[in-house]
């Protein structure tokens, strides 16, 4: 299949996204493409955001309040959850077409099927048909996740070799941050578009699929490649190898033949699902730990916080690899956070409202760091050439995680409360398998090695692969 | 090998547009939030 795509793509009408016409003419700042980067992860990070929009799609029919007919909150659940199964499905799927086919026609194909989503959704919320709008934002508008989320990753490593952590951490922390734009953008066009007749969700879901669209489109009109053999001014690559940072590739699907690839995603896994459980319990559990002292207005303001604290962290973390080493920062998160999730249950013994939020602003920070320094860990294990494919089937992780979070802090806090146990105390269970969870992180952290050298891509694939690429930046186009 | 110092085909204008199409939403967007997480200390 990517060889039909690449092939109706190599010429004509879409030649223009094909990658030797990206490559970055003499004098292109390669610190235009984190802004590219962030035009596509700034509008697939809606998704985050999404769950505006469900009260008011179960009120289609019934316009000021839930009427027969109308869809249940259970139902509009599903949206968001087949968006991310696709995220991960399509990052992994489509991960080698999107690497070898460039970050243009990636971020195009993102923009599309994102836009794309949102335009078949308004359909189905026009015509009150749900099976439409899970086709629309769930399916196509989660295959725009996946490619989307994936599509600079490589390209930002490779414009970056001296900040690698810190490049695709500026990418990664757009997604945390997209839901800061696209939730009071999706509340005011509600507004606007709200009559008597309808709740204004069909026009706001065809406005922000346009907005995105030609946002996205900027980023990849701008979007570059490094031509061969570039290098940033003044960097020059260490002379002597580093025992956890490869010279050589790995090709894709070599990669998840490692232990190391599995290794990683169980690290990302473990900590994603650690994080994930109690960012969407957050203003509950504030509230029922601290019955009386925190009320449903601060805990709102607590889980903005969260969101926020989740955003910076994306960037920090990454950043702080590039000096402190990717295993090592790893290393920091499960022991930081084991301590941390130790910590909780007795800031709720004492009260302490104040210790509660600082554990949770440090644990979030790092839940982010754990999406945003992986590509950067992936790079220096497996090299550049197809970090962006292998991230694509490391998303998986993300998935498991997205089940397996939530399922842990919701079930675990029911058995509590059926048992007998204090509301108050109801969450001290699972934030000591919370603790648990990152002890077994820690040890496959510690069971990271260098990659065998038997998986590292033969010479004369590399010497293909170097005249492919010369003889591509013969005819840059810099369109 | 081209050498980033000498290279001047990105002009400071086009980074500040680059950097402000996708700084400026973003900032709104974190000023909004920060705003409405101060009640958590109200």
């Amino acid at each position: 299949m990517s060889t039909m795509m690449q092939t109706q793509a190599s010429g004509g009408l879409f030649g223009f996204l094909d990658r030797n016409r990206t490559i970055a003419k003499p004098g292109f700042s390669r610190w235009m493409v984190p802004p590219a980067a962030l035009c596509v992860h700034l509008c697939i990070g809606q998704a985050y955001a999404f769950s505006v929009f469900n009260l008011p799609m179960t009120r289609l029919i019934g316009i000021t309040q839930s009427a027969p007919g109308d869809w249940k909150l259970t139902e509009l659940g599903w949206i968001f959850s087949i968006g991310i199964f696709f995220l991960g499905t399509s990052a992994a799927v489509f991960g080698r077409w999107v690497e070898e086919g460039g970050p243009r026609r990636a971020m195009f194909t993102a923009a599309l099927c994102w836009a794309g989503g949102f335009f078949v959704s308004a359909i189905g919320a026009y015509i009150h048909n749900l099976w439409i709008i899970y086709l629309g934002y769930g399916v196509l508008g989660g295959c725009g996740l996946g490619i989307g989320y994936i599509s600079p990753v490589s390209t930002l490593i490779k414009w970056f070799p001296d900040r690698p952590g810190m490049a695709t951490g500026m990418a990664i922390m757009g997604f945390g941050g997209g839901a800061f734009i696209a939730s009071p953008l999706s509340v005011y066009l509600m507004s606007i578009f709200r009559t008597a007749h309808h709740v204004g969700v069909a026009p706001t879901f065809v406005v922000m699929g346009a907005i995105y669209l030609v946002f996205m489109m900027v980023g990849a009109f701008i979007v570059r490649v490094p031509a061969p053999g570039w290098k940033p001014e003044g960097y020059t690559p260490p002379e002597v190898a580093q025992k956890l940072i490869t010279k050589n590739d790995v090709f894709v699907y070599d990669a998840l033949k490692t232990p190391q690839f599995w290794l990683i995603w169980w690290i990302l896994c473990l900590n994603v699902t650690a994080g994930i459980g109690v960012l969407g319990q957050a203003s509950a559990m504030s509230q029922e730990m601290f019955p009386g002292k925190v009320t449903a207005i601060a805990a709102a303001g607590f889980v903005g916080l969260m969101s926020l604290f989740n955003m910076l962290g994306r960037f920090f973390w990454a950043s702080t690899s590039d000096y402190i080493g990717r295993k090592n920062t790893y290393f920091v998160f499960m022991v930081l956070g084991f301590a941390l999730y130790c910590t909780v249950p007795y800031t709720g013994a004492v009260g302490s409202v104040e210790g509660f939020v600082l554990c949770f602003l440090v644990i979030i920070t790092m839940y982010g760091g754990g999406f945003a320094t992986v590509p950067a860990y992936l790079k220096d294990m497996f090299g550049t050439r197809y970090v962006g494919a292998i991230h694509g089937w490391l998303i998986t992780a993300w998935s498991m995680a997205g089940i397996f979070g939530p399922v842990l802090v919701n079930y675990i806090r029911e058995y509590n409360i059926t048992h007998g146990v204090p509301k108050a105390q109801a969450y001290n269970v699972t934030m000591y398998i919370m603790a648990g969870l990152l002890v077994i992180g820690f040890i496959c952290n510690l069971l990271v090695k260098a990659v065998h050298h038997r998986f590292h891509m033969k010479p004369e694939h590399d010497a293909e692969l170097a005249q492919a690429e010369v003889a591509a930046a013969g005819e840059p186009a810099g369109a | 090998m081209q050498d980033a110092s000498q290279q001047t085909g990105t002009t400071a204008l086009q980074l500040v547009l680059a950097w402000g199409f996708v700084g400026v939403p973003l900032a709104l967007g974190v000023l909004q939030t920060l705003i409405n997480s101060m009640k958590l200390f109200q």
